[in-house]
């Protein structure tokens, strides 16, 4: 409920400038991916608009979240603030879920009713005469339109490197809870430590990411090219590693904050919501292992 | 409802200043007010430009034959018509609306993040600039229809479906920053005392809308991605050769697609349950009911969405439950027809016009119902899918439905904003000039629909002929019509009647506390709401 001094910012140039920005990312971008598929090469135009635009946004948001930073630590902020921002954020969490529902339920259209339909079970199996010599299994090695879509050789062995993250990100989970009890009990130092091992588990998950990918493309033929598999599972695990490069970029600018004693025992909402995602990002994990790698 | 204690006095509003002068103000401002008026203001042009669409549309098939212009550039005007009047015309005038009068209406100072609420707007001239940009290149603008199924939007697409799916990425986020914007605001910047259930029914029907766009932004951000994919990264996933599916592509569309048309009619129900009390001087009949007809609404367009794939070819018990789960709808949708027209029942009713237009969204907002409904039955649909019905189901549920809860409100609201009255017989005047020429428009595409004619086709069979003549008449008659709105807000907006602070006679809330013009800043002390 309201009480009387709700900050309200004067005006700003933040929302245009960075409205310009995204304009240049998402021009850019799109005439980046016209180009390159109409068989373009090099850095052209659209290249330099995106580049641009992407610096431009970064720029931008470097200098508004600063500017949010300032206004906190300046008192501007009342709890009722503190509620929006909490507020704000646990919805962006929820759009976020929503993404990666759309993708998981992709996943389970594609494996409990597309694939086996057309091997011609089930009630629409009659899209079997399409390709009669398909039989349906998952992992996907055989594609229906084989010349097309060359089907992967092997897919990613969940008990090596998937497990590997699997640890890594559930410690990373725990190391963060610990750096956040650290920093509730005013331990600078213990905060410190504990976020930045955070921080460092989380870049070695993406590491180890990059390394299944290449293994991926060099040595089982497993792309973006090779049938639904290919792309279910690089949409799901892309998008994921992209969370979580996000998510541990935000930690670390946590990281620099503590350093610079930036929070309190009792405000620190801007760590708070790093945690969130991350938590979030966590999740998503524990589902892609489950249903992309295992299953 | 709600009654307020005049606690507020806005001469208090130290502090803060009036607005900036010259453009900048409109380009840097991080006032609701400023920024609801840029929202509808976009609206309307968008409005315009749509509308002129649609005017092409229907000249060329004002004859059956071709006659002006070629098949594809036909394709090009029914998908950007589409487009443009769902993203940039209907959407953006409700989240201006919701900028505008969710502060008022709850007693809050502002939007909960107004910086935020800025660049929710500044997104969209941006992303429909990109996209009414393909028009002039050479491959031509998006052809696909406005819901861009696949292999159409993907295989068979031309180049401009890329900046098409950037402009979608682009109208989503700010979708998204709006609608988590008002929710914040919503749940946290009320007034002491208006808890959740003396919320205005306009703020309800908000609150659940933004949960929806919330939910569901997302998952069509999902699904363009895909698209994107499939068409320069070489995913298959809506590519049956690679193990993928068309109709997958259909059921995450539709996953957006179905809320999303709740999206675009539960502000404009929330509208209509302002204007009627007022004017029939009565309180809302079943106020309660409606906040759970409206939540309900809302579960149930999670689990309907394949009412729009009836004839794609799914699996028999899945044709069944999404027709009975469909038909479930009819039902809250059904209790709130009641409430309006018991809150009428035995009112002193009088008909300014926005209660014109409210009354004529009760009852052209139930013709699209029923059609709703037959369409909803999946034999008969076998039937009517892709035909003009369904254009005429959708436009009656869509243009007297939600454009109307949008100029309804405007009216209802404009003399809060401008300090003015409307010219009431203008007012008038541009109302039965779009009751007309919305009837005459659509009405007829019911029975063409129902004889067989095709949609989205620029020629026709001859028998077909003089309905659409007569649509197309109809067509021009609502279209040119939208001038006297263009003119009355104008001649508003610059003078007329002084209207009091309560506006009007019967109305009730805290937004009619408030001086009118409503002050730049309002509420900087909150009132008490008993
Ligand atoms: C009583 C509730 C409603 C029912 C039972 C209903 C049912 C249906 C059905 C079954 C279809 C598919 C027809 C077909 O393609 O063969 C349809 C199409 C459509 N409905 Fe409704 N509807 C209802 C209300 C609404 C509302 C409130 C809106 C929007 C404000 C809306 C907008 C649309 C649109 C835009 C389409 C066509 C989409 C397209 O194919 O381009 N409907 N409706
Ligand atoms: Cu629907």
């Amino acid at each position: 409920m309201a009480t009387s001094n709700y900050y309200v910012p004067e005006s700003s140039y933040f929302p245009i400038v960075s409205s310009i920005g995204l304009f240049g990312m998402a021009a850019g971008a799109g005439g980046m991916m016209n180009h390159m598929s109409s068989g373009g090469q090099g850095f052209g135009f659209p290249h330099l608009v995106f580049t641009a635009g992407t610096l431009l946004l970064a720029f931008v948001f470097f200098q508004w979240f600063a500017k949010v930073i300032t206004e906190s630590r300046g008192g501007m902020y009342s709890p009722q603030m503190d509620k929006s921002f909490r507020w704000g954020m646990s919805w962006f969490i929820f759009s976020e879920v929503m993404f990666f529902v759309a993708f998981f339920g992709v996943l389970l259209y594609v494996r409990q009713w597309a694939g086996p339909w057309l091997d011609g079970q089930g009630d629409k199996g009659s899209s079997h005469m399409l390709w009669p010599d398909f039989d349906y299994s998952w992992p996907m090695f055989n594609n229906p339109g084989g010349a097309d879509y060359p089907g992967p050789n092997a897919v990613i062995d969940p008990w090596h490197i998937p497990l590997l993250n699997t640890v890594l990100l559930m410690t990373s989970s725990v190391t963060l809870t610990i750096a956040h009890h650290a920093l509730r009990a005013m331990h600078r130092g213990r905060t410190i430590f504990w976020l930045g091992a955070t921080v460092v588990l989380g870049a070695i998950f993406v590491y180890y990411q990059i390394l299944e990918y290449i293994e991926a493309y060099t040595e089982l033929g497993l792309t973006l090219d090779s049938g639904i598999y290919g792309s279910t599972f690089f949409m799901l695990t892309g998008f994921h590693g992209l969370h979580v490069t996000i998510g541990a970029f935000i930690l670390f600018i946590m990281w620099i904050r503590i350093c610079k004693g930036h929070f309190t025992p009792e405000q620190h909402f801007g760590f708070e919501a790093a945690a969130w995602y991350w938590h979030f990002v966590d999740m998503v994990w524990v589902g892609l292992f489950l249903f992309v790698y295992i299953l | 409802m709600t009654t307020a204690t005049a606690s507020h006095d806005n001469h208090d509003d130290h502090g803060h200043h009036g607005p900036a002068k010259g453009i900048m103000r409109w380009v840097l401002t991080t006032n609701h007010k400023d920024i609801g008026t840029m929202y509808l203001w976009f609206s309307l042009t968008m409005l315009f430009i749509g509308g002129t669409m649609a005017l092409i549309i229907r000249s060329e098939l004002f004859q059956p034959g071709m006659q002006l212009i070629e098949p594809e550039f036909f394709n090009q005007m029914t998908t950007m018509h589409g487009l443009i009047m769902v993203f940039g015309a209907i959407m953006p005038a409700f989240v201006g609306l919701a900028n505008w009068m969710v502060p008022l209406m709850i007693g809050a100072p502002d939007m909960a993040l107004p910086r935020m609420n800025n660049w929710s707007f500044w997104i969209l001239p941006f992303a429909f600039g990109m996209l009414l940009f393909t028009l002039f290149t050479e491959a031509g603008a998006p052809n696909f229809g406005w819901t861009f199924y696949a292999p159409l939007s993907t295989t068979y697409a031309p180049s401009s479906v890329t900046y098409f799916i950037f402009g979608v990425h682009m109208m989503g986020i700010s979708s998204i920053m709006g609608a988590i914007n008002i929710i914040v605001t919503i749940l946290n910047l009320r007034a002491p005392g208006m808890t959740l259930m003396k919320m205005p029914l306009f703020v309800w029907t908000w609150f659940i809308t933004a949960y929806l766009l919330v939910a569901v932004m997302p998952v069509l951000a999902g699904v363009v991605t895909m698209m994107l994919m499939d068409i320069h990264y070489g995913t298959a996933f809506f590519d049956a050769a690679g193990g993928g599916d068309p109709v997958l592509f259909q059921h995450v569309f539709w996953f957006f697609g179905h809320p999303e048309v709740y999206i675009m009619i539960l502000p404009a129900f929330g509208i209509v349950s302002q204007i009627i009390p007022t004017f029939a001087r009565k309180p809302l009949f079943g106020y309660a009911s409606m906040v759970y007809a409206t939540s309900s609404i809302a579960f149930l367009s999670f689990i309907v969405w394949a009412h729009h794939m009836f004839t794609v070819g799914l699996p028999l018990q899945t044709e069944l439950f999404f027709m009975y789960a469909t038909m479930l709808i009819a039902i809250p949708t059904g209790v709130k027809v009641f409430n309006w027209v018991s809150t009428m029942f035995r009112g002193s009713m009088t008909f300014e016009t926005p209660m014109l237009f409210a009354l004529a969204f009760v009852v052209l907002f139930t013709i699209g119902g029923f059609s709703g409904l037959m369409l909803s039955i999946a034999p008969a649909d076998f039937q009517y899918h892709d035909t003009y019905f369904v254009v005429a189901h959708f436009h009656y549920v869509l243009v007297p439905g939600a454009l109307f809860g949008i100029i309804a409100g405007v009216y209802y609201w404009l003399p809060k904003w401008t300090g003015h009255y409307i010219n009431e017989n203008l007012g008038k005047f541009h109302f039965w000039m779009s009751f007309i020429g919305v009837n005459v428009t659509f009405f007829p595409m019911h029975f063409i629909g129902l004889a067989g004619m095709p949609r989205r086709i620029p020629d026709y069979a001859l028998q077909f002929a003089d309905f659409n003549a007569i649509a197309t008449v109809g067509a021009f008659i609502f279209g040119f019509s939208q001038l006297i709105f263009l003119f009355v807000l104008i001649k508003t907006i610059r003078g007329g009647e002084k209207a009091t602070d309560q506006v009007w006679e019967g109305a009730e809330g805290l937004e009619w506390t408030i001086p009118s013009p409503a002050p730049y800043h309002t509420f900087a002390e909150p009132p008490h709401v008993k």
